[in-house]
């Protein structure tokens, strides 16, 4: 391939776009989503071939075929594992995740903190509707504990978990909270969660217009720009975020630690290793 | 006077408490008499503790290969008593057998009384304290050495590799310990084995784990992603060393769901991977091998197999993963399995896997074992093979790309991200030729036919199987099993019986074609294998026809298929 020629595309929105159409309701946050990966992406003027979005299960997790890149959809609750695989033989690449609350939170929890305790150079998006949708309608780790539903009919009674919170805690390198709702906003959030070096976390509000029908309109009156300017004190992040109510949007960490393992794969002949077996 | 004439082989046991210095002493004596010529296994038997349990070093040396484990012990030198008797069903000893004390152990437990083997006392450790620094390990490799008949030289030359000359404090107590142990040896002879004439030349002394490391690396393994688990941790601690060297990397994971997981991801990414674990780690990998069978992703997974189910008995072997290995995934899922059949056939046979998965674009279940895997053998430096392992890619510049077209081989080429106009997305879910999500029959089937295809139409003839010698009967066996029959089948060949063995390197798929030529001849059938309900006998009668005669042989784990018993079975199945 012809470098200069290469290094003279430009990027449309559209070029990042699929011909997959999305299985989402009509409605659903995670429409507005596909379009900030596309914004972004033109934005950041990456070659769709240099990208890969790979996800677990849920709705949020069909995101990949929709895009233009390359990407991988996996099981249910690996697609950090997954993602940190490629990123190690690829440092090149741009590796973005793609996830939902119960895929992310529930059945992927454990790679969440590890995830981010390694600082591998990823964007981890979470597109969190507080519901299982693709299972229709089941409470996820950050569903309030009074929520109805068929499997917890007086609800779970449980207190959700603060995905920010652990990610702080954990070790990533980026907190942001994102409402699909804002379409400008929240396509900067991610924009500078990719560029933006070692472990970024970015949690979209993204309503689910079926099973949580009043969600879209009580979130969009909700949210709001976090007023606290930025910080890289972890300190000042944790009081902040252990006091937010959800819905404060915004970068709400940026961290300086060094990403994880960067250098590229090589080629040798390994036959020096025997060396150490000859008697 | 015990023996007279050269014995075949020499097996020596060291036992004593965990931390005591039998693991160390037994490599040592490895080593010494591979200086001399020798050839010889060490094999490791100790329970789940780290300090303070029992531990058993299991030498036995040969002017010949050895692989597996012989019949007998000829000694038993035991530091102390402390918990020899768990292992006394794994150390057959008889009168013409020597039992080596230490008075200061106390008595002789009966279970070693009554094998009737002589006893020789020697005050290890009361030895040891005279010299500062002094271990009883060290005297007792003194005493061992000597009784063989090892120059002090070829000791002393293996301690000092070991210690290494920037401690001459602890190399000059290792020294005057292994004097006063050879001074204070016991007045008795035991088998003497024939004096190799030449020096050795490009010998390799390895463990099966490490042969299966340097195997996925010749292969071509760039990633290893891992989580610790016993048998299996060496695997990852060897290529962790390795593979920086190498050009690729390890990630410590933080479960087998990770791995697995990791694997795939650096594999999609364009670098062949692997990882290594044992039966409760593989249990936790099932439902991710399937998603690189629906997903076509390379990888290769190393099951080191130990007694199970469940936790089991962590640190001994069982060859009881055959199932899993071949009908876990849920799912119509045709994948690879493969077993290394010795130490030394972890080489090829990891390099092979690697082969086999990236050419075939699936998942390769590699079905290792303890006993090979934590055994050290000295063996002939192997033969140089390359499979000419090269992943099919599309070639640019793409056009109209459908990563799961349909081919006349079944395998379609695989873009690498940053390949331009090979984007696609590698999916659990059905999908069409392009990769796209599906619920339609048509596509559902056409990729099962695909996935089952490339399996079908592969050439596996080179390396499915080892096949030695004629007869009207033989013995079918898989993996680490097969060194042992290889023994007892010489012997019955120096006794005027013809046997053949077959010896299973591929399980799966499974290759009726070539069982049936490779059984020409053949009236009686005895398959052998390690596993109580014959996992083997049945995969075998699931897909292959086989002669009228069949024998089961299924024997149980943790203790090891000896050559005698297998002699028995064939005198017992030659002259029925």
């Amino acid at each position: 391939m012809n470098r200069m020629a290469d290094m003279r595309r430009e990027f449309k929105p559209a070029d990042y776009k699929s011909s997959v159409k999305p299985v989402w309701c009509p409605g659903c946050g995670d429409h507005s989503v596909l379009l900030m990966f596309q914004r972004a992406l033109a934005e950041l003027a990456l070659p769709p071939e240099q990208v890969a979005i790979v996800s677990g299960i849920g709705c949020s997790s069909r995101i990949p075929a929709y895009t233009n890149c390359y990407g991988f959809h996996g099981v249910h609750g690996r697609s950090l594992p997954l993602a940190t695989g490629l990123k190690v033989a690829r440092p090149d690449l741009t590796v973005i995740v793609a996830s939902g609350d119960g895929d992310g939170f529930s059945i992927g929890g454990n790679h969440f903190l590890h995830a981010c305790r390694r600082n591998i150079d990823v964007t981890y998006i979470v597109m969190d509707n507080r519901i299982y949708g693709m299972t229709k309608g089941q409470p996820s780790p950050t569903t309030e504990p009074d929520w109805e539903t068929d499997i917890a009919p007086e609800g779970t009674g449980v207190t959700p978990f603060h995905p920010l919170v652990i990610a702080l805690a954990s070790g990533a390198n980026f907190i942001a909270r994102g409402f699909s709702g804002d379409l400008a906003g929240c396509t900067r959030l991610i924009v500078e969660a990719v560029r933006w070096p070692g472990f970024s976390f970015v949690q979209i509000l993204s309503p689910c217009v079926t099973f949580r029908a009043d969600q879209q309109k009580a979130w969009r009156e909700q949210v709001r720009k976090a007023v606290v300017p930025e910080t890289d004190d972890p300190a000042r992040a944790a009081r902040r975020l252990m006091t937010d109510d959800g819905f404060n949007t915004g970068i709400l960490y940026r961290g300086k630690r060094e990403a994880y393992r960067q250098q590229p794969f090589g080629d040798c002949d390994p036959s020096f290793l025997e060396a150490e077996f000859e008697v | 006077m015990i023996t007279s004439g050269e014995a075949v082989s020499l097996s020596i046991a060291l036992t004593g408490s965990g931390g005591a210095g039998v693991m160390t002493a037994g490599q040592l004596l490895l080593e010494a008499a591979t200086r001399c010529g020798l050839y010889g296994l060490m094999t490791r038997s100790t329970g789940p503790q780290i300090r303070g349990g029992e531990a058993a070093a299991m030498v036995r040396l040969s002017p010949k290969v050895v692989q597996s484990p012989g019949d007998r012990f000829d000694v038993l030198l035991a530091l102390d008593f402390d918990n020899v008797q768990r292992f006394a069903a794994e150390l057959p000893l008889d009168s013409s057998g020597l039992i080596i004390a230490d008075p200061a152990a106390g008595d002789i437990p009966a279970f070693l009384r009554a094998s009737g083997a002589r006893v020789a006392q020697v005050p290890m450790a009361k030895l040891a304290k005279s010299v500062s620094g002094g271990r009883s390990a060290m005297i007792a490799l003194g005493v061992l050495a000597r009784l063989i008949g090892l120059p002090e030289q070829a000791v002393s030359d293996a301690v000092a590799a070991s210690i290494g000359r920037r401690k001459p404090e602890a190399l000059a107590a290792s020294e005057e310990a292994l004097q006063l142990g050879s001074a204070h040896a016991p007045d008795v002879t035991i088998p003497r084995l024939a004096t190799p004439a030449s020096k050795p030349q490009g010998r390799w002394s390895i463990s099966g784990n490490e042969a299966t490391g340097y195997g996925a690396i010749r292969g071509g393994v760039k990633f290893v992603g891992g989580y610790p688990i016993t048998p299996a941790t060496e695997i990852l601690e060897w290529m962790a060393g390795a593979l920086p060297q190498c050009g690729g990397a390890l990630v410590q994971a933080e479960d087998e769901l990770a791995s697995i997981n990791m694997v795939m991801g650096a594999s999609f990414g364009g670098a062949p991977a692997l990882t290594a674990t044992a039966g409760p780690g593989l249990s936790l990998m099932i439902e991710s091998l399937g998603l690189a069978v629906a997903s076509e992703t390379p990888i290769v997974v190393v099951d080191v197999m130990r007694s199970g189910p469940s936790t089991g008995i962590a640190t001994k072997s069982e060859q009881s993963d055959l199932n899993i290995a071949v009908y876990g995934l849920h799912g119509d899922a045709p994948h690879v399995v493969t077993a290394p059949l010795s130490i030394s056939d972890c080489l090829l046979t990891a390099q092979w896997s690697v082969h086999l998965a990236e050419s075939l674009q699936t998942p390769v279940i590699v079905l290792s074992d303890q006993s090979i895997g934590q055994a050290r053998a000295v063996i002939d430096r192997p033969k140089e093979i390359s499979f000419g392992t090269r992943r099919l890619t599309p070639t640019e510049p793409i056009d109209n790309y459908a990563r799961y077209a349909a081919t006349e081989s079944g395998v379609s080429p695989m873009s690498i991200p940053g390949q331009r106009c090979g984007q696609y997305t590698a999916d659990g879910l059905t999908h069409n030729a392009r990769g796209v999500p599906s619920s339609q029959a048509q596509d559902h089937v056409e990729q099962l036919h695909k996935r089952q295809h490339k399996l079908d139409a592969f050439d596996f003839s080179t390396h499915w199987a080892e096949i030695d010698g004629q007869g009207e009967l033989a013995l079918l066996t898989w993996g680490s099993s097969s060194e042992p029959l290889r023994e007892a089948i010489e012997i019955a060949r120096s006794q005027g019986i013809n046997v053949k063995l077959i010896a299973l390197r591929l399980i799966s798929p499974p290759q009726p074609a070539l069982l049936a030529r490779a059984l020409e001849g053949v009236r009686r059938v005895l398959v052998i294998e390690q596993s109580h309900g014959a996992q083997f006998w049945r995969y075998l009668r699931a897909y292959y026809d086989l002669p009228a005669e069949v024998v089961s042989i299924a024997c149980p784990g943790p203790l090891p298929i000896r050559p005698g018993e297998v002699l028995a079975h064939i005198q017992k199945g030659a002259s029925a």
